[in-house]
């Protein structure tokens, strides 16, 4: 890996820079700060429990994929600094999770837990976006330094796969809302960023075994 | 009301009593229809310039029972860019957006089957053909929403007399307009179109099936399916074709877009019920579009869309759940 070529230094250190950490968390803001503006001046159209539950979902989607996308980037251009984003992401893909489903629960089925317990068991795309949500939540309460020493590394990160898990799951989720219309455009965009973002370490996956089982036949050889 | 014997005092079923808002907004729309009555068109002016640039559409309030809710009609703009209209995409904004394309004049209607008088109909014979009303129907989509909405037109009946149903017409067969050069959504494959819809012939004859033309006062905006749809007050808002370009008379139960699109989901009946869960969702509530703010609480959702006392008999004996 060529760290030190010249064109990507400057993006190497931008990713470096002491502001862009806060800068992020910023721009992650900007969806969440329109939808409650758009609460205030009431312009979020006819039905606005609608528009702020789906809107919600969308950016959950959209900041699981960016998440997703860090390490695949990092090992493509060689940027390590990269991998400093990475943990924002994820807690605002939960951030964003939480308001969907809080959302939910609140616009739609208006507290009443009996009748959300017995709406997941209803209705499939709910019960596997629940499922999504609940997987998540383990994931973002581990995030912080202190519980990667505390579960050690390897236990973390294998806890931490279930991110995987939680891709499928929330595009199942989104799949099966849209079956009513078969309305499968966005659907399929979105599928297709995870499945090459998933598909690309699955592919990494099987050839470090090779890599390693080439590496163990020299050795013995 | 419970009237106990051995007391003078009568009590009131606490379900009888009238919730505050009910009837603060009933006190509301009497106050705006007594201005209306008193002020007369300078009000109605007024409200059509709120209602947009619309060709403006009379009609006599209706006298037919159970026509005109008390309840308050939604707003114009909501009523007009929220809308399923998947001939002009999926979205609830698409309708409102693409739905200019739509060439409403000339238009006609073709009337066959199992009629003495088939024959085609142009639109502006079909406007003078009876009286204009207007009447003030809810409105509950399949998805769990509701709408008050103010239509303009007739009682369908009254264009089934005129053409005569033979004794062989047992359904009616309602087909909207499929053209790829004004409705862009046709791309989709969501559905096949020409989107069709029926009735039962006695459902088509209750005078609350409307033959609709104009809404709040003016002419259908093109996204509420103008020239000329049905509107079927007591079942789910798919039921009412829109843009109606053929209607036919037959002796069997027609094929229905929705049903045929997913048969276990939408049956061919599709009455109000909330009793009678949708397969993936609850039908007991509904969210009435523009009420209150984002807090609101969803309605319970009323047994024919509130339309019992006028078309339940239409169904006694049938269980409701089978032909759902």
């Amino acid at each position: 890996m060529v760290l030190t070529s010249t064109p990507r230094r400057p993006l190497q250190s931008l990713l470096l820079h002491p502001a862009t950490k806060p800068a992020l968390f910023a721009v992650a803001l900007v969806p969440f700060t329109l939808l409650v503006i758009g609460i205030v001046r009431h312009t979020l159209g006819a039905n606005p429990a609608e528009t702020l539950i789906r809107s919600l979902g969308d950016w959950t989607l959209r900041f699981l994929c960016l998440t997703l996308a860090i390490t695949p980037l990092r090992q493509w251009t060689g940027l390590a600094a990269l991998a400093r984003l990475r943990r924002m992401l994820g807690l605002f893909t939960a951030f964003y999770a939480t308001l969907h489903f809080l959302a939910y629960a609140v616009f739609d089925m208006e507290l009443a837990w009996s009748d959300i317990v017995r709406d997941v068991g209803k209705r499939p795309f709910i019960l596997v976006g629940t499922t999504a949500f609940l997987l998540l939540l383990p994931l973002a309460a581990t995030s912080f330094n202190r519980a990667i020493r505390w579960l050690g590394a390897a236990r973390w990160q294998a806890l931490h796969r279930l991110v995987y898990a939680i891709a499928l799951l929330a595009i199942l989720h989104f799949f099966w809302m849209r079956a009513g219309k078969r309305n499968f455009g966005e659907v399929a965009v979105y599928a297709a960023i995870l499945g090459v973002l998933l598909g690309w370490r699955v592919v990494r996956a099987a050839q470090g075994r090779y890599f390693m089982k080439l590496g163990s036949q020299s050795a013995k050889g | 009301m419970l009237q106990p014997k051995d007391r003078g005092f009568v009590h009131p079923v606490a379900s009888e009593i009238t919730p505050r808002p009910v009837f603060e907004s009933r006190r509301r729309w009497i106050a705006a229809a007594t201005a209306a009555a008193v002020l007369g068109p300078r009000v109605a002016l007024a409200q059509n310039q709120a209602a947009g640039k619309g060709t403006p559409l009379a009609g006599a309030r209706s006298t037919v029972p159970g026509a005109i809710t008390m309840e308050k009609p939604t707003s114009f703009a909501d009523a007009t860019r929220y809308n399923n209209y998947y001939e002009f995409g999926l979205d609830k904004s698409d309708p409102a957006e693409h739905a200019h394309t739509l060439k409403t004049r000339p238009w006609t209607v073709a009337v066959e089957g199992e009629v003495r008088k088939a024959g085609t109909f142009g639109i502006d014979d079909l406007l003078k053909l009876a009286p204009m009303e207007e009447r003030v129907y809810r409105l509950r989509c399949v998805e769990g929403w509701s709408m008050v909405i103010p239509w303009l037109g007739y009682s369908l009946a009254e264009l089934i007399r005129k053409v005569e149903p033979t004794g062989n017409a047992k359904y009616v067969q309602f087909v909207t307009l499929a053209d790829r050069a004004q409705m862009p959504g046709l791309r989709s494959s969501v559905l096949d179109w020409p989107y069709v819809e029926g009735l039962r012939l006695d459902e088509a004859m209750n005078p609350l099936t409307l033959l609709t033309f104009g809404m709040y006062g003016q002419v259908l905006p093109n996204q509420n399916g103008a020239p000329m749809r049905v509107v079927v007050p007591w079942k789910y808002g798919f039921k009412s074709g829109k843009s109606i370009v053929k209607i036919r008379f037959v002796e069997q139960q027609p094929a229905t877009s929705w049903s045929l699109a997913a048969p276990q989901e939408y049956g061919f009946y599709s009455n109000v019920n909330p009793t009678v869960d949708h397969p993936r969702w609850s039908q007991a509530t509904e969210r009435r579009i523009g009420e209150g703010d984002l807090f609101a609480k969803k309605r319970p959702t009323l047994m024919f869309n509130g339309y019992e006392a006028q078309v339940g008999q239409l169904y006694a004996g049938m269980d409701l759940k089978k032909w759902y």
